[in-house]
């Protein structure tokens, strides 16, 4: 044999599969009826809903907030750099949970919110409450904390493109922000993307923080449910499979994306010619 | 009289305590090809730089066609343009840099249509026709659809200099454009810059091709520490360098 030890983890490998499967398979306590039941019912479902809800609006608010934060950031001007600097410190040291019931208990500290010209008169005033429900805190939470990771993720990305890049987009003319949409970041794209990826499954499961401002999702739905019938780990199955549905989907959308960013590049994804088996040879370069 | 295209007037820059241009004169009247040599360091990026305001300049006048690039004139002080007029003055001055710099996720013919069509607003169908007339003319009618990733260097550099081309300019600048290639490839370069000076167009180019400085430049540069140190026509300046510095560099390069 010329891997002693390969065959050998090999072997191990199989060994603790074996086991794993027929535990699944043997053991009453997964209730497999149970999970089949509660897969598709009405209170799973919703949940599932609100958590689709949640993840898709708060990542779309984090990953514009995360551009324009990115952009000021790295902006000459002083006050927008600085301005972006907070934003990034205060929103990413503090915790997620506070930050979420802070939106939800805004009343406490402004009853009502209006439009108007500064220390002039109002145009129109809200009461707080109304015009920021459980759903809009949830959002507010999520969405301005996830803007602040997404904003360094979207700096590094723009910071990896060349400053030739810039500079010969601007001696042919084009504006700052011409230069930005068209030439810099389609090309930070490649490196925002898989980041962003990581943040969007993750965001999937950390929605189930609005629980702590009465707000409801899967995981909470889920909750309610072994809460009554007490069948935990089955439920807890259920929950999980949905969530890895979700991830499942999602990392082949990101393969896609991944794909549509890689034009022009002849390596494709960042690193799989290190770790590609057969290197191919002979690209046409230089 | 005519307008110069080039005048540079006492033109210095600083970065930081680093003085890199201590007053550069120098005037580029049009259909002229004005070479700039020197050492490394001499400052001759920075000057072309300068002529279309990709570096500021911190004292002196640089006009293109007449024109103050970068700053405008007000109550006898200069005041730096805003954003868009120095972008409104770049897009009749073409540049050519030496590591190509072509947006790598577009193809050649889109390296070509982009500022046709983002700037000028001009219609897919037209700036894409043109972009394929341009490269033509550059000689790679069959990379039309190859990303820069597919292209050798020499040939991405012609896909640069046609790029440049599709604004129209009314002068080019080049920024060491073969410094960066494998030798066999620096001939198909200089033969398109070439055919550009035949047809009148006005170039200023930093380079160390001195071939190309004796058979195609108008004006020969040299400079060295900030300054230009001699000028005049290239057979001159080659042949028989009036400064020991000149003379000195140029045992070391010929």
């Amino acid at each position: 044999m010329r891997h002693p030890g390969r065959w050998l983890a090999v072997a191990v490998l199989a060994v603790l599969a074996a086991m794993l499967v027929n535990t699944i398979l043997t053991n009453d306590g997964f209730r497999w009826p149970v999970v089949g039941e509660y897969l598709f019912s009405g209170p799973v479902l919703n949940g599932l809903r609100n958590t689709l809800v949640l993840t898709v609006l708060s990542m779309a608010i984090g990953i514009v907030g995360g551009i324009g934060l990115a952009v000021m950031r790295l902006s000459p001007n002083p006050v927008l750099s600085s301005v972006s600097a907070v934003y990034i410190w205060l929103f990413r040291g503090t915790p997620l949970i506070a930050q979420l019931l802070f939106w939800n208990f805004l009343a406490a500290l402004y009853p009502r919110l209006a439009l108007g010209i500064p220390f002039g008169p109002e145009f129109i005033s809200f009461d707080t409450n109304q015009l920021i429900n459980q759903f809009a805190a949830c959002l507010l939470g999520l969405g301005l904390n996830e803007a602040a990771y997404m904003a360094e993720i979207v700096r590094g990305g723009l910071q990896s493109v060349d400053d030739g890049q810039t500079e010969a987009a601007g001696a042919l003319g084009m504006s700052r922000s011409q230069t930005l949409r068209r030439i810099v970041l389609p090309q930070a794209m490649r490196v925002i993307i898989p980041p962003t990826g990581n943040e969007t499954i993750s965001m999937l499961k950390t929605t189930s923080l609005v629980v702590v401002i009465g707000y409801f999702e899967l995981l909470t739905s889920v909750q309610r449910i072994y809460s009554t019938n007490f069948q935990t780990i089955p439920l807890l199955i259920v929950a999980a499979a949905w969530y890895l549905a979700l991830t499942s989907l999602l990392s082949i959308g990101q393969g896609f994306v991944e794909r549509h960013y890689g034009r022009g590049t002849s390596r494709g994804p960042t690193g799989s010619r290190l770790f590609s088996r057969a290197p191919e040879q002979g690209t046409a370069t230089g | 009289m005519t307008t110069p295209m080039v005048e540079a007037v006492q033109v210095h820059k600083s970065f930081g305590r680093v003085e890199v241009l201590r007053g550069i004169d120098l005037t580029v009247m049009p259909g002229e090809v004005a070479c700039v040599i020197g050492p490394s360091g001499s400052g001759k990026s920075t000057f072309l730089r300068c002529i279309n305001h990709l570096e500021r300049i911190d004292a002196g006048a640089m006009r293109v066609d007449g024109e103050l690039i970068g700053y405008r004139e007000a109550g006898g002080r200069l005041h730096e343009l805003r954003e868009s007029e120095v972008a409104r003055q770049r897009r009749d001055i073409g540049m050519v840099f030496q590591r190509f710099n072509l947006f790598p996720h577009k193809t050649a013919a889109e390296n070509v249509m982009e500022a046709p069509r983002t700037v000028r607003r001009e219609p897919r169908r037209a700036a894409r026709e043109r972009a394929m007339a341009l490269l033509d003319r550059v000689g790679l009618s069959d990379k039309y659809d190859s990303y820069p990733a597919q292209l050798s260097g020499g040939q991405q550099q012609r896909v640069a200099i046609a790029r440049a081309l599709a604004m129209q300019p009314r002068l080019m600048l080049f920024d060491e454009p073969t410094s960066a290639l494998d030798p066999e490839l620096v001939g198909e370069v200089l033969d398109v810059m070439r055919g550009l000076a035949g047809e009148g167009m006005t170039m200023v180019v930093v380079t160390h091709e001195m071939g190309f400085a004796r058979e195609v430049g108008d004006t020969l540069v040299f400079m060295d520490e900030g300054r230009i140190v001699e000028a005049g026509q290239p057979r001159d300046v080659l042949g028989n360098p009036q400064h020991e510095r000149t003379q000195a560099f140029l045992s070391k390069v010929l």
